[in-house]
């Protein structure tokens, strides 16, 4: 075995994953093996291809709420002429289009993108590979973990075609609004599939983080990724059924007339068929009872991705290991007990609310644990500017940001006055859009060569980001200034108020960037696509990393492995004494003369 | 290149399955977590209604259910431990009573909620009828599911090779025991809280 992994070489790398390729059409189908497939590599590529397109569409979406936002009036360029009277008139955007489009704009991007590419795409790509097994613990549960995602994303676009249009109450849909029309009971159809997906994931990793772990490997010899995503799994089997519950309560309020949401002495237009004495309120605790561990969610397993790669281009451990896993710990755990900050406003006792003020706060200790240990990873290390490492660098500073406008919101005071307003927006965008989405830019570099064999082009994806960066942050950061002055959210034509007038050229300032900024991200896209074909061949382990995905063969095939895994340290030594290299994989015997050869075969491996 | 053996036993020594069952039983707690939360806090707010609501439900037919599940759990356990000990008759035995439980507490809530609706009663009469429909509904729809393994298995049991699977009855046992446990709790809350 030994003698075989030494005298591995390229060709017979690849032989052996055709082999095991054309092995497998054998035994399977074309639909088994690429729709219907339970291979985890497979079901990754899938959340990664739907969650690229969704992307996309979400995109557009948000190009043209600035368009509005920039020039409200005025006819959408190129498809304005296209859109039904419904939704625009003389080619502008009307107001009840305008909040589907924020609606749908949010709801695409959180459900359809961010969660299925963090707890989706990376959580089944890197799982398996990084622990050193060979699959799932259920695959079977993972693929209709899958399926359940675009078939909610259908029923929820379904709400365009339906009569009175798609939800449109902004993606946290409270009622009394959201009680009624087809299109707010699509939304939550839809939210209940893309929940019980969730479950099914987060079911699944818990399983196999516990019980499929290769031989040797300790809870603490596990990446941060891995720590990160077994993290997150914990909060979607604990927080989406809580969404779910939400979800049909509010579904029995809208098909069968209950007033679970409903107060007394409410007036529908459509007629009230509904009994009243219900809580509106009690819609919020519970949606923002999910909804809060649900932006960890989106956020946690980037926090996993980004550290693994700091480490691996500084060539530096983490630094403070521990403290990075149980800081994770602590901002899951706190994460639940904070939701009423989304609430402050909602008339709740202000003792309550300084609780929830006072849990929020805290929440910034564990979270700048880990920005300062990600500093402390980078700090004198011996950096490589990679595509991958440079969103992660970018992830710092932007979720820095993000988390420092989360403090002054965690305030109530200060919160009553900028909640509701473009400061909440440009909080998500730096969190979410600068943090996660950076971080997951990172993620897709980094694991680009495992998951299709091929090297992406590093110059493509340089102006990716440094397009992206300086973009993003011209279009968001002015958001703050909107914020402070007063400019509500999800407000059709904000010019109505004498006092938002001077903001339109702001407002025009953004709308340019964000058009730069979604066409910057074709870059991305043609980076993907060309590369597939187009791109080297990639060796088995490019970036010299230790994690035990690298000592699979180039483009793995079913069954993961081609060696027999054991692991005898940590994921993280870098620059060790113990090694000539800069650094000692996670499943490499430690120092004997076989094993340092074995080392170097590995390492140069083609 | 030999075989590998990157497929061993768990590590925490429980079987996948079990370990997924645990894990989604947790979920399912926080599922019907939610629902209580929205009773609770509704309840407070309309006390009067509650009461009310209350004393409309037929609790006999719900003590007879309750009665029903209960035992079903019983024969569960012991549909589990006779195939444990290899004794297939006394395992199909078992497995049919439970199902047959099962399917008598649907019938039971079938009749249940005819006869609401025959009293013009709907989840839009009032907050509380809301509240139990959408949690007995939930409870009911969990017991649905229980029988389709239920009588899948035992379909199976009686075919030539029978059904040896042990640690998927167990499994099944696992859920089967939950749903009873989430009955226990809204049967009180239910119908007995006046
Ligand atoms: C130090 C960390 C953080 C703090 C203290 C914080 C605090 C807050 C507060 C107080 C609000 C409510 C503002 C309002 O509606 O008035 C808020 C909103 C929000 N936060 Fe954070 N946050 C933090 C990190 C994050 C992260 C990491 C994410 C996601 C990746 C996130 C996503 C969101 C989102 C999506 C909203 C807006 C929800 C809506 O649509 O109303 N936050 N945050
Ligand atoms: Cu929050």
């Amino acid at each position: 075995m030994e003698a075989a992994v030494a005298t591995h070489e390229h060709g017979a790398d690849h032989a052996h994953a055709d082999a095991h390729t054309h092995e497998h059409v054998h035994h399977t189908s074309f639909i088994r093996h690429y729709i219907f497939s339970t291979d985890h590599k497979t079901i990754a590529k899938q959340f990664f291809g739907s969650a690229l397109f969704f992307l996309l569409v979400g995109g557009a979406f948000a190009l043209l709420i600035r368009w509005q936002l920039a020039y409200p009036g005025e006819p959408i360029p190129v498809i304005g002429k296209w859109l039904p009277d419904s939704l625009v008139s003389n080619g502008a955007i009307q107001p009840g289009f305008y909040t589907q489009l924020v609606t749908m704009h949010a709801t695409i991007m959180i459900f359809f993108v961010i969660i299925p590419i963090a707890a989706g795409s990376f959580a089944n790509f890197c799982i398996p590979l990084m622990i050193g097994t060979d699959d799932m613990a259920m695959p079977y549960v993972n693929m209709i973990s899958f399926w359940l995602v675009p078939v909610a994303a259908l029923t929820v676009l379904a709400g365009f075609f339906v009569d009175g249009g798609t939800a449109g109450g902004g993606w946290t849909n409270y009622p009394p609004l959201s009680a009624t029309g087809t299109g707010h009971t699509l939304w939550v159809v839809a939210i209940f599939m893309v929940g019980f997906s969730s479950i099914l994931g987060g079911m699944n990793y818990v399983a196999t983080v516990l019980n499929k772990r290769a031989k040797g490997m300790r809870m603490f010899d596990l990446p941060l990724t891995v720590w990160a995503l077994f993290i997150t799994a914990v909060l979607q089997v604990l927080g989406t059924p809580v969404l779910a519950a939400d979800a049909s309560l509010l579904f029995l309020d809208q098909v069968f007339h209950s007033s679970i949401f409903l107060p007394e002495n409410l007036l529908i237009s459509t007629g009230n068929l509904h009994s009243g004495g219900g809580q509106p309120i009690l819609w919020q605790h519970l949606f923002w009872f999910y909804s809060h561990p649900a932006v960890y969610i989106m956020i946690v397993p980037i926090m996993g991705v980004v550290s693994d790669v700091l480490a691996t281009f500084s060539r530096k451990p983490i630094y403070g290991y521990k403290a990075m896993v149980f800081a994770l710990m602590a901002i899951a755990f706190l994460g639940f007990i904070v939701w009423g900050h989304h609430m402050f406003i909602s008339g709740m006792s202000p003792l309550l609310g300084t609780t929830f003020m006072l849990s929020t706060i805290v929440i910034a200790v564990p979270s700048s644990i880990k920005v300062f240990n990600w500093l402390g990873t980078v700090w004198r290390g011996n950096i490589y500017f990679t595509t991958p490492m440079l969103n992660a660098l970018g992830f710092i500073g932007t979720f820095t940001i993000g988390g420092i406008s989360g403090i002054f919101m965690a305030v109530g005071p200060i919160d009553v006055y900028i909640t509701d307003t473009y400061f909440i927006v440009a909080h998500i965008h730096y969190v979410l859009f600068g943090g996660s989405l950076f971080g997951i830019f990172a993620g897709i570099y980094y694991w680009y060569p495992k998951m299709f064999g091929k090297m992406y082009n590093e110059t493509l994806g340089k102006w990716h980001f440094v397009l992206t960066f300086i973009t993003f942050n011209l279009c968001f950061f002015p958001m703050h200034m909107l914020g402070v002055g007063g400019h509500m959210r999800r407000i059709h034509d904000p010019y109505i108020y004498d006092f938002l007038k001077p903001f339109q050229p702001m407002n025009e300032f953004i709308t340019i960037f964000a058009i730069l900024l979604g066409f910057s991200q074709l870059l991305l896209i043609a980076n993907i696509l060309w590369c597939l074909k187009y791109g080297k061949v990639a060796p088995r382990n490019p970036w010299k990393a230790n994690t035990l995905e690298w000592a699979a063969p180039a483009h793995p095939g079913h069954g993961n492995f081609d060696r027999d895994i054991i692991v005898y340290r940590g994921p993280y030594e870098y620059s060790s004494p113990e090694s000539k290299k800069d650094y000692l994989p996670q499943w490499i015997k430690p120092a004997t003369k076989t094993s340092e050869k074995e080392h170097e075969a590995i390492a140069h491996e083609g | 290149m030999s075989a590998l053996t990157l497929t061993h036993e768990p590590v925490t020594g429980i079987r996948h399955g079990k370990l997924g069952m645990w894990i989604f039983l947790a979920s399912e707690v926080m599922f019907f977590s939610g629902f209580f939360t929205a009773f609770i806090i509704l309840r407070n707010s309309n006390l009067a209604a509650f009461a009310k609501g209350a004393t409309e439900l037929s609790w006999p037919l719900a003590a007879l259910n309750t009665v029903v599940l209960i035992g079903s759990s019983l024969t569960m356990a012991m549909a589990i431990l006779s195939l444990e000990n290899g004794k297939k008759q006394r395992f199909q035995l078992f497995m049919f009573i439970t199902f047959l439980c099962a399917c008598t507490f649907l019938v039971v809530k079938y009749i249940e909620y005819t006869t609401k609706f025959h009293h013009g009663i709907y989840p839009s009469t009032s907050t509380f009828f809301a509240m139990y429909f959408i949690m007995t509904g939930f409870h009911g729809i969990h017991v649905l599911g229980g029988m389709i393994p239920i009588g899948w298995m035992l379909s199976r049991s009686f075919s030539k090779k029978g059904y040896t699977d042990y640690g998927r009855v167990e499994i099944l046992g696992l859920y089967w025991h939950f749903v009873d446990l989430v009955w226990i709790f809204l049967f009180p809350v239910l119908y007995l809280i006046f």
